[in-house]
């Protein structure tokens, strides 16, 4: 099978200071893919990158078979900044129908990504007005409406409450089951035991690229936290 | 983004700039009737000043003008900081990975405050010939396009600057460096043809002294002149210069 997204040897510089350091993994399709790391290890910089927003210094990103960021794919890509990126001053409903129209979608279809994320009750009010959960939520709705075949999720459930965390980890894994290939950042890490596949990145490296399952064999332990420590543990050790 | 242009996307966003114009009632109701109002006291102004045998009326002259100043200078600061608030906002970040092009999304931009600048101006120029008796010899349509053409080189402007601008405290400021030097220097205040020939020269090439022209000719004749045309032109192409230039500084990637 194809990979989803292949990074190879990114580099990415963000004034003198180099924030991704020859970056190298591979997002398997129809998966929800895992990017942990703690905050400022360059998650967002990374994602950003495979959607093609980032300056990159060298290294390259392919997305669906394309370079990250040509034109073709802003169909077939979908991203949700961290912070919510909507219009506070439109209602979620009309924020959700303009970024449907943009994908080529009806109303129907904002109406129905607006259920999917728990915010039909809510689609008349000002976006302004939410709490910061709920906005975070109407910007994951404006990505879902375009149906894309790759979601890009910048710590999508931060702020959460539990319910609804468990319900959006469900609802992913439809989309997954459905043939959406999802790549999800947090920074919490019981979170990662809800993923197909994790990257795990610290200081802008890569630490690890494998499975839940793999990463708890190879550091002997069930807790994936104290799998992170122990990998960043052994980084530091000289050899 | 690319940069094919889609009329669908395009009037999607002009729709959604509407829309979000439509929520804010204060700033409705302000671009409605704050030119008016403010007409209204130039109107009071010149009232009482007897005007010197042969020569225009002074309100004639000035307010006709004011008709193409105001909403250039209204539609430049709303647009600049509603630009700016696309930068920070991170929506405009968002919207660089969608189908919608750069264009698209300028070009949305300047139809919906165009629209609300016809409002603006069928009420303004419908109070200026009322209520404060401005004598125009030409057809009010032609001061309501002007008007029109005026504010779409306001958003263009305003869309440009916004790029300049890393807040909304630098994005205002950028006001009186656009719009006085342009008002100083359009023949309001001295006949262009009493300025110093340098003088003169910078004024031949800012676009607010075109706009003035126009509405000078629409005043002065019962028919639309040639020259008025011409300076219509103008304006429009100037606008539409500045609209490519801020396409330009629009960059899908950032560091």
């Amino acid at each position: 099978m194809t990979a989803a997204v292949t990074v190879s040897d990114l580099v990415v510089h963000r004034g003198a200071r180099r924030v991704l350091h020859e970056v190298s993994c591979s997002v398997p399709p129809g998966r929800v893919t895992g990017l942990l790391g703690p905050s400022g290890s360059g998650k967002s910089t990374l994602l950003r990158a495979v959607v093609g927003v980032q300056r990159v210094h060298s290294g390259t990103v392919t997305v669906l078979g394309r370079p990250a960021g040509a034109a073709e794919l802003r169909a077939r890509v979908g991203y949700v900044t961290q912070s919510p990126s909507v219009y506070p001053d439109l209602t979620v409903r009309e924020n959700a129908r303009y970024f449907a129209a943009l994908a080529g979608r009806d109303a129907a279809a904002a109406d129905a990504a607006l259920a999917d994320v728990g915010l039909g009750a809510a689609a008349g009010q000002l976006v302004g007005a939410l709490s910061g959960g709920q906005r975070g939520r109407a910007s994951l709705a404006c990505a879902l409406v375009a149906r894309p075949e790759l979601l890009v999720l910048d710590e999508p459930t931060v702020g959460l409450d539990p319910l609804l965390r468990v319900e959006l980890w469900a609802h992913f894994h439809a989309l997954a089951a459905a043939g959406t290939t999802l790549v999800v950042s947090s920074h919490v890490m019981d979170e990662a035991g809800r993923c197909d596949q994790l990257l795990l990145l610290r200081d802008g490296r890569l630490l690890s690229d494998s499975t839940p399952a793999q990463l708890r064999a190879r550091t002997g332990t069930d807790d994936l936290e104290e799998a992170f420590l122990s990998l960043v543990r052994a980084e530091q050790v000289p050899a | 983004m690319t940069t094919a242009l889609s009329p669908r996307l395009t009037s999607a966003t002009a729709g959604r700039v509407l829309r979000q114009l439509r929520h804010d009632h204060r700033t409705v109701a302000m671009l409605l009737v704050l030119p008016s109002a403010l007409l209204g006291l130039l109107y009071l102004l010149w009232a009482d000043v007897p005007t010197p045998r042969g020569q225009p009326d002074t309100f004639d002259r000035i307010g006709l003008t004011m008709l193409g100043v105001f909403p250039f200078v209204v539609m430049f600061l709303v647009t600049s900081i509603a630009m700016l608030r696309e930068r920070t906002s991170g929506t405009l970040e968002r919207l660089l990975t969608t189908p919608l092009s750069r264009l698209d999304l300028l070009l949305g931009y300047g139809t919906a405050f165009g629209l609300a600048a016809a409002l603006q101006a069928v009420v303004t120029v419908t109070i200026a010939t009322t209520a404060y008796d401005l004598d125009v010899a030409g057809p009010l349509a032609l001061v309501v396009l002007i008007a029109v053409v005026d504010a779409v080189l306001g958003v263009a402007l305003g869309l440009l600057a916004s790029a300049f601008a890393r807040s909304e405290f630098q994005a205002v400021q950028f006001m009186p460096v656009v719009v006085l030097p342009q008002f100083f220097l359009c023949g309001l205040l001295v006949p262009r043809d009493q300025l110093a020939g340098w003088l003169q020269a910078v004024a031949d090439v800012l676009p607010l002294t075109y706009a003035v022209e126009a509405l000078q000719e629409v005043g002065a004749s019962p028919e639309a002149t040639g020259t008025m045309w011409v300076d219509v032109g103008v304006v429009a192409g100037a606008a539409l210069l500045a609209l490519g230039l801020a396409a330009a500084t629009l960059r899908r990637r950032t560091s």
